[in-house]
C-alpha cells in the first residue's frame, strides 16, 4: 500500500504545500508507548471543507487535536514529525499555543458551553484576545458570530439566559458561535453533530457550507452521507494511517484502496 | 402473563426494597434519637446559667467611701443596715457572702454615670453570690448547699420581702474567665476564638485552595507529586495533638512567639486544617468537567485563565464547603491548643492577636474542671455557644453552597 500510494501523495506535495493552509508532514503521535498516528502526511486547502473518516479507534480525533495542539494537555502524548500552519511551523517555529488555538479554533463531539450566559459564552474567546475596545463592539462580534451560527433568531431575546438551558443542537451552534467569535481561520470539528437529531445536523451542516466561505473547516465524522454532503476533500484513516486522501467525488465513487472501498461500502468499520 | 417464578422474584426484590429502606429510617431515627438526647441534656443543664440571682437592697452613697473608692464598703453597710440584727464579725463576714464580690463594680459604674448620686439613697439590685444563685435556682436546697443556717435564713427573710429576682445575665457573655462562677463569662473565650478563626481563615484557605489548584491543574503526574498527594492524606489522619506540640516546638520554642496568642492558636489550627482543605479542594476541582477546560483551551485560554474564569469559579461552592467544615472542625479543637499554652486562667478579653487568650472548647474543658457548682450550668450554656456557633458556619455552608451552585 504504501509503495504504491507514496508517488501520488509525492507528486501531490509540490502543488498542493503552495497552496494548503495546513499541511502535515510525517505525523507520528505516541500515547505513552502505544503509537496512534503513523506517518501521517495531509494537506488541507483553504475554504475547503476537509472530512475525515474511517473506523473508530484509528486515530482521528488524535490528528484533528495535533493542529491545534489539544494534544498538549494530555501528560502522556507525544507528537512528532512538522505541522505546518500558513508555511509556520506550529509545533517549532516559536508560535504560542495560546496564539495559535485562537487561530485555529475547535468544536467538540460533546455541546460544552461554559455554565454562564449565552452571551458570555460568545463574547469569551474575543475577551481574553482582546478583540473588542469597548462594549460596543463587543456587542457586535457576539451578534454576528451568533448570526453567522445561525442561532440569532433562537436566541436573540434571551442573551442573558444560561448557555446550558439550550436544547442539544442550540448548544452546538452556541459551541460554533463561540468558536468563530475569535475569528480563526480553521475550524476543526470533532464529530459535532453526533448528539444532534436530523433537524438539528441538517442546520449544523448547512452552516459548514455558509462557514466555507470564510474558514478553512476539518470535520471529523463517522457519516458517510455527511462527509459526502459537506466536503469537498476526504481522508480516510485506518489504524492510524492516513490509507487515502482525495476529492470526495473521487474517494466516494471511485476510490483507490481496497480498505475504503470496503469502509464506505460499510462492509468494515 | 407473568409466570410464577417471575411473580416470586418480583416479590422478593420488592420485599428486600422494603427491609432496605426500614433499615434507613432506622439508623436515621437512633441518630436522631441520640442528637435530641444530646441537645436536651445540654440545654436542661445549660439553660439556667443566661439567668443570674440578684438581691435588691438600699444603698446609701455616703459622700465619705465614695471618695476613697471603697465601693465594697458601701455594699457592706447597705446589707448590715439591712440586717441590723447582725453584729457579731463571724455572723457579718457571712451576711456580707451573699453578695457576690464583684458587686461593687455596679455601684462604682452608678456613681461615674451620675456623680449625683453622692449622698443619697438608692435601691439597686445586686449580684448574689454563686451559693445563694444555685439555692435560688433550685440546684441545691438551702440545707444541702454551702449556705450556712444563719446565711440560709437571712436568704429566707429576703426572698420574703421580694427582694431576691432572676434577672437576664449579661455578665455571661460579655465577661472573661473568673474564680467567681457569677462574675464568669464566655466573651473572651468568644474572642479569642474568634481572632484564631480569622488568623485560620485567612491561611488556610489561601493557601489550601492553592496547593489544590497547583496540584490539580499545574503539577505533572509524576512520582513526586504522587509523594506529596499521599503525605496531604496521610497529615488529614495525623491526631491534632500532635500539630500542638508541631506548634510549641516550631512556633513558641523555636520562633519565640507569646504563649497563650490567638495567632500562635490560629497557626496551629491552620496546620491542622490545611489537609482536610486541600482534600476538599482537590475533590472540588475535580468535580469539574473536563469539557469545560477543553472548551477553554481550545478558545485559546492559558492555564491560569481556565482556572481562574472557569475552574475555581465551578468549584468554588466544594471548597468554600470545604473550608467551613473545616474551620468549624478548629473551632471545636482543645487538645493542639492546651499544647501552646490558650489553657492559661485569663481573666482579661483578648484586644489583639497577641494577647493571652484561651477559646471556647479549651474554656469549657476548664470550667467542666471547676468544683464549684455553678460551673456545671455555666459549662453546658458555653457548650451550648459553641454549638451555636459551629451551626450558625454550617449554615454558612449551606447557603453559600445555594449561592455558587450552577449546573453544567
Ligand atoms: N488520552 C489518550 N490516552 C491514551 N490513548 C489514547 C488517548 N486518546 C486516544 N487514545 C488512543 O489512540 C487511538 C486513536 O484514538 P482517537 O480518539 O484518535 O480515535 P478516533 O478515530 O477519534 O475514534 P472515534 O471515532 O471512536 O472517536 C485509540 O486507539 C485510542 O485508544
Ligand atoms: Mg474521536
Amino acid at each position: 500500500m504504501n509503495v504504491a500510494s507514496k508517488p501520488a501523495m509525492g507528486q501531490a506535495t509540490l502543488e498542493d504545500r503552495r497552496s494548503a493552509k495546513v499541511s502535515a508532514r510525517d505525523v507520528d503521535v505516541f500515547y505513552g508507548a502505544k503509537q496512534a498516528l503513523k506517518s501521517v502526511s495531509i494537506d488541507i486547502r483553504p475554504n475547503e471543507v476537509t472530512a475525515l473518516i474511517g473506523p473508530s479507534g484509528c486515530g482521528k480525533s488524535t490528528f484533528l487535536r495535533c493542529l491545534n495542539r489539544m494534544n498538549d494537555l494530555i501528560e502522556t502524548c507525544r507528537v512528532a514529525g512538522s505541522i505546518w500552519l500558513d508555511g509556520e511551523d506550529i509545533y517549532t517555529s516559536g508560535l504560542d499555543p495560546v496564539l495559535l488555538r485562537a487561530r485555529v479554533g475547535m468544536v467538540f463531539q460533546k455541546p460544552n458551553p461554559f455554565p454562564k450566559t449565552i452571551y458570555d459564552n460568545v463574547a469569551y474567546g474575543p475577551r481574553i484576545h482582546g478583540l473588542a475596545r469597548s462594549r460596543a463592539e463587543l456587542d457586535e462580534i457576539v451578534m454576528t458570530s451568533l448570526e453567522k451560527a445561525g442561532l440569532i433568531d433562537e436566541v436573540k431575546d434571551r442573551l442573558q439566559e444560561q448557555g446550558t438551558g439550550l436544547s442539544g443542537g442550540q448548544q452546538q451552534r452556541l459551541c460554533i458561535a463561540r468558536a468563530i467569535a475569535v475569528s480563526p481561520e480553521v475550524i476543526l470539528m470533532d464529530e459535532p453533530c453526533s448528539a444532534l437529531d436530523p433537524i438539528a445536523t441538517a442546520k449544523v451542516e448547512e452552516l459548514i457550507d455558509e462557514l466555507r466561505q470564510r474558514f478553512t473547516i476539518v470535520i471529523v465524522t463517522h457519516s458517510m452521507q455527511q462527509a459526502a454532503r459537506v466536503s469537498q476533500r476526504t481522508g480516510f484513516f485506518h489504524l492510524g494511517e492516513l490509507v487515502e486522501c482525495g476529492e470526495t467525488e473521487q474517494i466516494f465513487t471511485n476510490p483507490r484502496h481496497k480498505l475504503t472501498q470496503g469502509y464506505i461500502t460499510g462492509r468494515f468499520g | 402473563m407473568i409466570d410464577e417464578r417471575t411473580a416470586r422474584r418480583l416479590a422478593r426484590r420488592h420485599a428486600a426494597e422494603r427491609r432496605f429502606k426500614l433499615y434507613g429510617m432506622a439508623s436515621v431515627a437512633v441518630a436522631l434519637a441520640f442528637l435530641v438526647a444530646l441537645l436536651v441534656t445540654i440545654v436542661g443543664k445549660g439553660y439556667t446559667a443566661f439567668a443570674q440571682t440578684e438581691i435588691a437592697v438600699e444603698v446609701s452613697f455616703d459622700a465619705g467611701p465614695v471618695k476613697e473608692g471603697d465601693f465594697a464598703g458601701l455594699v457592706k453597710s447597705a446589707l448590715a443596715a439591712r440586717f441590723p440584727e447582725v453584729t457579731a464579725r463571724n455572723d457579718k463576714r457571712e451576711l456580707f457572702g451573699l453578695i457576690s464580690s464583684g458587686a461593687d463594680r455596679v455601684l462604682r459604674d452608678m456613681v461615674q454615670d451620675d456623680p449625683g448620686l453622692v449622698g443619697q439613697k438608692r435601691v439597686v439590685t445586686l449580684l448574689a453570690s454563686d451559693d445563694v444563685d444555685m439555692v435560688v435556682k433550685g440546684h441545691v436546697t438551702a440545707q444541702s448547699g454551702r449556705l450556712t443556717a444563719p446565711q440560709a435564713e437571712w436568704l429566707a427573710s429576703l426572698r420574703q420581702t421580694g427582694a431576691v429576682s432572676l434577672g437576664f445575665n449579661t455578665t455571661f457573655f460579655t465577661a472573661g474567665d473568673s474564680r467567681e462562677p457569677e462574675l464568669a463569662g464566655v466573651g473572651g473565650a468568644v474572642v479569642g476564638s474568634l481572632f484564631a478563626m480569622v488568623v485560620t481563615l485567612c491561611l488556610a484557605f489561601p493557601l489550601g485552595v492553592s496547593t489544590a489548584v497547583y496540584l490539580e491543574e499545574f503539577a505533572p503526574k509524576n512520582r513526586w507529586t504522587e509523594l506529596i498527594e499521599v503525605n496531604i492524606n496521610n497529615l488529614a489522619a495525623v491526631p491534632s495533638i500532635v500539630f500542638g506540640l508541631l506548634g510549641l516546638a516550631l512556633f513558641l520554642n523555636f520562633l519565640n512567639m507569646p504563649r497563650s496568642a490567638p495567632l500562635v492558636g490560629g497557626l496551629v489550627l491552620t496546620l491542622m486544617s490545611l489537609p482536610v482543605i486541600i482534600i476538599a479542594s482537590r475533590a472540588a476541582l475535580k468535580a469539574v468537567p473536563p469539557s469545560i477546560r477543553e472548551a477553554a483551551r481550545g478558545l485559546g485560554a492559558s492555564r491560569l485563565q481556565v482556572v481562574t474564569h472557569h475552574v475555581l469559579p465551578l468549584a468554588m461552592p466544594g471548597i468554600l464547603t470545604g473550608t467551613i467544615i473545616a474551620t468549624a472542625h478548629a473551632i471545636g479543637e482543645t487538645a493542639p491548643l492546651l499544647m501552646i499554652g490558650m489553657v492559661a486562667f485569663i481573666v482579661d478579653i483578648p484586644a489583639g492577636f497577641l494577647d493571652p487568650a484561651t477559646v471556647l472548647p479549651v474554656q469549657v474543658y476548664l470550667w467542666a474542671d471547676s468544683p464549684e457548682r455553678a460551673f456545671v450550668e455555666r459549662t453546658s450554656a458555653a457548650i451550648m455557644i459553641l454549638l451555636a456557633f459551629l451551626a450558625v458556619m454550617n449554615l454558612l455552608a449551606i447557603v453559600l453552597r445555594k449561592k455558587f451552585e450552577r449546573r453544567w
